[in-house]
């Protein structure tokens, strides 16, 4: 659907923005809409920080059963993550911050796949279905 | 980026967060907030967040290092106003915001503050 950019803190915003309304577009309840748009935040703001920078893609994707759903996916060029594991324990930083927000962007959604490897960047790609 | 404005009421200081937060605002908020404290020797910090849509990790530090720092000028932080999405999304996230105080909303928050709740 649509690409954006991630280069700026403004960037995290405008990424929030788009979730926020195609999640409301595609019926996802009210708490849901925030899971998605609270997890988008995190991995939007990974990328700006761990990645150097990244793009995030949109899209309304449709279940095997037939429900709608949001699926964001975040790409970044970054050093990438030698222990992926690590980096999904609650706790677990780099530095500096709570150590929540992979795995807690993981909690909020329903689907999670992280591809990453050291010096060619990480993939995130997250579904949040309607109920 | 868009800063948010800090209103002194008496003894307490009055935030109203109106604008979607980027991390740059936050940070700038805990700074400018520390200034006031220091300036102003307010007793209390009221953060209203009714307006806003979501808190991550980050949004969710800064807002409980906010009350860290307010602590050490001697002043109370409530923060008012969450919405009922916000609190089951922060909860699920694991962040407990420990430190913090919260009140319903500001009227609730101010009584909290003037040791009549």
């Amino acid at each position: 659907m649509e690409e954006l950019p991630i280069r700026t803190g403004n960037d995290v915003v405008r990424v929030r923005q788009q979730v926020r309304a195609v999640a409301a577009e595609s019926g996802l309840s009210l708490v849901d809409q925030t899971k998605l748009v609270t997890a988008a935040s995190e991995l939007a703001r990974n990328a700006l920080v761990h990645g150097g920078g990244g793009m995030a893609r949109v899209d309304v994707v449709t279940s095997g059963a037939g429900k709608p759903g949001v699926r964001i996916g975040f790409t970044d060029d970054g050093p990438g993550i030698a222990d992926v594991d690590q980096a999904l324990t609650d706790g677990w930083t780099s530095g500096g911050g709570l150590g929540l927000g992979l795995s807690g962007a993981r909690r909020l959604v329903d689907e999670f796949e992280l591809n990453s490897k050291p010096g060619s960047g990480t993939s995130v790609v997250v579904v949040k279905w309607s109920r | 980026m868009e800063r948010v404005p800090i209103l002194k009421i008496g003894k307490t200081l009055f935030v109203s967060i109106q604008i979607d937060l980027q991390d740059e605002s936050v940070m700038q908020l805990q700074e400018d907030l520390a200034e006031e404290l220091a300036g102003t020797g307010a007793h209390g910090v009221i953060i209203d967040i009714t307006a806003v849509e979501i808190v991550d990790s980050f949004i969710g530090r800064m807002l409980a290092t906010i009350g860290s720092i307010s602590r050490l000028f001697d002043a109370e932080t409530v923060l008012v106003g969450m919405r009922p999405a916000v609190a089951i999304t922060l909860t699920e996230l694991g962040l407990s915001l420990r430190g913090v105080r919260t009140a319903l909303n500001a009227e609730k928050g101010l009584a909290l503050l003037n040791g009549s709740a």
